[in-house]
């Protein structure tokens, strides 16, 4: 049936203050970023696993129509909407020491928990997202 | 919505982040209004309509999700518990945590197993109480 997943997504309010995060502060890499006319399909993914993309997608028309991107758009601003990401990652506290040096906001962590070290930091937007270091 | 709505939205959520990692601290009003960028005047009203309870509310609230967490997962006393999610006193933290769950500290925990698999952060989320007891026949409803 599945072998895999290929693509999720996340709402962003601004696809180039998006690429400043995810690829300059997170450092994920472009997969892809291609004007379609009617949208520009921006998909980044974490370094060595372009089999995994995550689309960072601007709610507007003509998808939706602008009331029901507005309503979207409030929801990400507010930090409830869905879609949210989470990472894997060798070291956790390095990490966020890493991070926290290039200003992103975290929400909590580094975590002691039953199943590793996590931490979640926020975009630029409000999506929240999340990165664990598995125990061993 | 306006960008500026958006924005303001955004700072309050920042601010609301500054109280969930220092919710066990007292509530620091000029603090968080620093952070959202508005004044002391502004900053509870504001977050009461981006997010529809006071700061004050939504911190009890917060401080009872940890407190269930801890319920679960820990074999710590219910007074170490109190104090460790920023109540001063057992007998408010009792009453309070009975009012927005439903429940005892003792029955709550007697009552939920805990679920090791789910990442701590969600299953709080999802078990954090959405109202503060008005809503009756379902705990925590």
């Amino acid at each position: 049936m599945f072998s895999n997943i290929n693509v999720s997504q996340i709402f962003v309010l601004d696809q180039d203050e998006a690429l400043d995060f995810y690829v300059g502060k997170l450092g994920l890499e472009v997969h892809t970023d291609v004007d379609l006319g009617f949208m520009r399909w921006l998909t980044v993914n974490v370094p060595g696993h372009p089999d995994r993309e995550i689309l960072l997608e601007r709610p507007g028309p003509p998808s939706m129509d602008e009331a029901t991107a507005a309503q979207v758009r409030e929801l990400v601003s507010k930090g409830v909407m869905g879609g949210w990401v989470g990472f894997v990652t060798d070291d956790c506290r390095k990490t966020y020491a890493e991070l926290s040096e290039r200003g992103v906001e975290f929400t909590d962590g580094p975590n002691e928990q039953p199943y590793g070290i996590d931490a979640g930091i926020r975009d630029p937007f409000g999506n929240k997202l999340r990165f664990v270091q598995p125990a061993q | 919505m306006s960008r500026e709505t958006e924005q303001q939205n955004r700072r309050m959520l920042r601010a609301r982040d500054a109280m969930d990692r220092q919710f066990a601290e007292p509530l620091d009003i000029p603090a968080l209004a620093r952070i959202a960028h508005v004044s002391e005047a502004h900053f509870i009203r504001t977050f009461r309509a981006t997010f529809g309870e006071t700061p004050h509310r939504y911190l009890q609230r917060r401080r009872v999700e940890r407190a269930m967490a801890m319920l679960v997962s820990t074999d710590r006393s219910i007074t170490d518990i109190c104090m460790s999610v920023g109540f001063s006193s057992l007998g408010t933290f009792s009453r309070t945590f009975r009012d927005i769950v439903g429940e005892s500290p003792n029955d709550y925990r007697a009552a939920h197993p805990a679920v090791s698999r789910v990442p701590t952060h969600f299953s709080m989320a999802w078990t954090r109480p959405s109202s503060f007891g008005e809503v009756r026949g379902t705990p925590g409803a």
